[in-house]
């Protein structure tokens, strides 16, 4: 009887997380949904493998930024009673890591490194990323689920990022009205791109 | 009070020195070392990127010459005056650098070869030419659209009544018309290379004369007048070899159709 709670705990746990990765992913997706981190969206969805490049970046520096904070949010703020630090902290958290996945791509994947140019350091200043550790406070989230919060919110961002740089190769083989050339096209079909996402809305009643 | 102060500050400034003391531990783990040549190097070359070199930019060349893969001589767009430089950077002498252009082996305008058809596709040669082999009478000769003009990154192309012409003042000889070029008409040649056959026309003599007013008709007469042998003709082509080639303009003066031209030697 005992295992059996166990088991039931454990799968109403799983399913919460299932819940929170799909919400991320989709319905809430950081790009699409929330317009969150448009520069980048923006800036390097122009090729396929940098867009895929940046998204997988920006998810490994969401992931461990969101358990990070998470961690010092609970252990060092909620302890001294010092909450209005969390922005500051978090910035402060999210540069460093910024900086250590520029020093390890740079190492192991220069051509990544090279393509990416200033937007890696620009993900310091990304706000989906500080938007993701500080939703994770806002909503109340554990560890667990603030991690995989952030997992699934980097992998929504690597989703519209991926999904758009497909649009946009496309695009550079259409035949555009001049004026519409560059960006304006871009800005027009992210906004496709967004009203498809929105179609996801009510979906899991959230 | 004071401790309303001190832990914050302590937190966050405790925060800030770990993080920059495990960047620094990584950054040096991880550090990747650059050769300082390199960058010197790269400070001295045109930074056109345009790839003339072989390699993928002047950031590959430079890592290049570095490297030993390329010779310091390599960069079309530098010339003498960056090979020098990059022979001083890396203190060995580069050897002398033949400046070289970009010729268009052709010479049909809309006057001067007739046109099969209009063509009113998309202005492109490349679009142009799979039909009939291009609106133009011969199939070897120049589309007139542009391609080359497009590709080209210094503005050395000029389409004049149908028919592409190098500014060689201009020209770094990049070679990026060669490229674009459906017909590949487009040839790189030492610039002190005062004479070029400007017709690509395999066809027989008779039906070039039929197509084109300046075309090479194989006739073989500059190809005896030349006392330096410079001349052959290949099937119905004369060409000249650039390296006997003496400048003695010899050739100009029998050719029928005018298909040999003088370029003006600029340097």
């Amino acid at each position: 009887m005992e295992l059996f709670y166990i088991v039931m705990e454990a799968l109403s746990r799983l399913g919460s997380l299932m819940t929170i990765t799909i919400s991320a992913l989709l319905v809430k997706n950081f790009v699409l949904s929330q317009f969150l981190g448009i520069c980048p969206f923006l800036g390097v969805s122009k090729k396929l493998s940098t867009a895929t490049g940046m998204g997988f970046a920006v998810t490994f520096v969401m992931t461990i930024a969101s358990l990070v904070t998470r961690l010092l949010y609970n252990r060092l703020l909620v302890t001294y009673g010092l909450e209005y630090l969390q922005t500051i902290l978090f910035i402060l958290v999210i540069a460093a890591l910024v900086q250590l996945v520029e020093i390890i791509l740079k190492k192991f994947v220069p051509p990544l490194y090279r393509a990416l140019g200033i937007y890696l350091p620009l993900i310091t200043t990304n706000c989906a990323v500080l938007g993701v550790a500080l939703l994770n406070v806002d909503v109340g989230y554990d560890v667990l689920e603030s991690t995989v919060y952030g997992f699934a919110a980097g992998l929504g961002f690597t989703l519209a990022l991926v999904l758009f740089a497909g649009v946009r190769e496309k695009l550079e083989y259409s035949n555009i009205p001049e004026s519409f050339k560059g960006l304006p096209i871009a800005l027009i079909s992210a906004a496709f791109v967004s009203l498809a996402f929105f179609g996801f809305q009510g979906l899991l009643g959230i | 009070m004071v401790y309303d102060l001190l832990i914050p500050t302590a937190i966050i400034g405790g925060i800030g020195l770990l993080s920059g003391l495990g960047l620094s531990i990584a950054s040096k783990k991880f550090e990747v070392k650059v050769d300082e040549r390199v960058g010197m190097i790269r400070e001295v070359l045109p930074g056109a990127n345009c790839g003339a070199c072989g390699q993928t930019g002047c950031d590959a060349f430079a890592e290049g010459v570095v490297e030993g893969k390329c010779k310091p001589n390599a960069c079309p767009v530098g010339g003498q005056e960056v090979a020098d430089k990059i022979g001083e950077i890396l203190g060995v002498k580069a050897e002398a650098a033949v400046v070289k252009v970009a010729r268009v082996m052709c010479s049909g305008t809309y006057e001067s070869c007739k046109q099969k058809y209009e063509y009113s596709g998309i202005e492109d040669c490349a679009a142009a030419a799979p039909l009939f082999g291009g609106p133009s009478a011969c199939t070897y000769g120049c589309v007139g659209l542009g391609n080359c003009k497009r590709a080209c990154p210094f503005d050395a192309i000029v389409m004049i009544n149908g028919l592409a012409r190098i500014i060689e003042s201009r020209c770094k000889a990049c070679e990026k018309c060669v490229a674009s070029c459906p017909k590949r008409i487009i040839k790189i040649v030492p610039k002190s290379n005062e004479y070029t056959v400007a017709c690509s026309s395999l066809d027989k003599g008779a039906v070039v004369r039929k197509n084109c007013t300046v075309g090479c008709i194989g006739c073989g007469k500059c190809s005896k007048v030349c006392q330096h042998g410079a001349i052959e003709v290949q099937g119905t082509l004369a060409k000249i070899n650039p390296d006997a080639c003496i400048n003695c303009s010899e050739c100009i003066g029998v050719c029928p159709t005018g298909a040999i031209k003088k370029y003006k030697c600029e340097i």
